[in-house]
């Protein structure tokens, strides 16, 4: 919708004090600039989520300085620890109850991979086996900085989502799934151990 | 001429209604034109901090409880007497002195009743009625 405003009409109207927008634009501006994350940590990173949300780091520049208690008022889920095969469908769970939109940054390398836990039995390797993942930030733990430059990722990502067209937004896509199957405790590991649809496990070839 | 009084209550009654069902209106509108509705068994689960709800959330309480109320206020009034009490302990007079020592004794009396009652036994049998 916004390229069918001209650019250079959209410059000049705004020199003379109007301001030209589209609805897109405008649900964009809005969205991008209020991000309430969910209020939880799994381990160290969390200490860094907090710094970044106190007043040093000032997450609040970006918005996003509200920390839900409750997914049902959350648009974004900063998955910052890491994720133990305990844990996991409660995560999945949170996910869920997540209104659209929802977005998720997984901070850390135990978040993406498990991290210098990858090898242990109860470490989950990775969260975007069970969740869609929008922005990684690897770091042992992340600095602030790397949190805020994550939030800003997802503001350009979310900036630049259609609302109509072919590749629209997943939360406005009908076909699209809200909810992601949680995973349920089985005898020896999560069954099922990832979701096939989100996640491919990387195949070693041997030549 | 001079407008009626309560002109002014019915601007302010139509703006009251005006003023909430604008942003409902528009977000009924945006779910119509833009954003499709996604509810789910887990979305509309009760939020139970991720982890699944057992049981019912209409629990009930014994009204047994109400006795313990009851006898928790003894104890309750009698500490509120007795910190003045003992911090004023050294240089009250007689009279005061046995005042607080009646007062304490109706207190305890009221405590033997209850417990010579047998409220002070949880799993009452049905004898004590």
């Amino acid at each position: 919708m916004s390229e069918q405003i001209d650019e250079g009409l959209k410059s000049e109207l705004q020199k003379q004090g109007i301001w030209v927008t589209s609805t897109q634009e405008l649900y964009n501006w809005g969205r991008r600039n209020s991000i309430w994350p969910l209020q939880f940590g799994l381990a160290c990173c969390a200490i860094e989520m907090i710094a970044t949300a106190a007043s040093r780091y000032d997450l609040a520049r970006f918005g996003g300085e509200v920390f839900r208690p409750s997914p049902r008022q959350a648009d974004l889920m900063i998955v910052a620890g890491t994720v133990t095969k305990k844990m996991a469908p409660q995560i999945v769970r949170l996910y869920n109850q997540m209104p659209d939109p929802k977005y998720v940054i997984s901070m850390g390398a135990c978040a993406i991979s498990g991290g210098p836990f990858k090898q242990g039995y109860n470490v989950l390797k990775g969260i975007d086996r069970y969740i869609p993942v929008d922005v990684y930030i690897p770091g042992c733990p992340p600095r602030p900085e790397a949190l805020l430059h994550a939030f800003m990722e997802l503001q350009r990502k979310i900036d630049g989502q259609k609302l109509t067209g072919e590749n629209k937004a997943a939360h406005l896509d009908r076909a699209q799934p809200s909810e992601f199957p949680v995973p349920a405790f089985g005898a020896h590991d999560l069954e099922p151990p990832s979701n096939l649809d989100l996640f491919r496990p990387p195949q070693i070839e041997r030549v | 001429m001079t407008p009626n009084p309560y002109f002014f209550i019915v601007i302010f009654v139509g703006v009251a209604v005006v003023f909430p069902l604008m942003p409902l209106g528009l977000a009924w509108l945006w779910r119509h034109f833009f954003q499709p509705p996604k509810p789910g068994a887990q979305k509309n689960a009760t939020y139970e901090c991720g982890v699944e709800s057992l049981g019912e959330a209409h629990v009930q309480f014994q009204s047994q409880y109400y006795l313990y109320c009851i006898i928790f206020l003894i104890f309750d009034v009698e500490a509120v007497f007795l910190v003045p009490f003992a911090v004023a302990f050294t240089g009250l007079p007689v009279g005061a002195f046995v005042a607080i020592l009646i007062f304490l004794l109706l207190l305890i009396e009221g405590l033997v009743w209850a417990w010579s009652k047998g409220c002070l036994s949880w799993a009452r049998e049905k004898s004590v009625e």
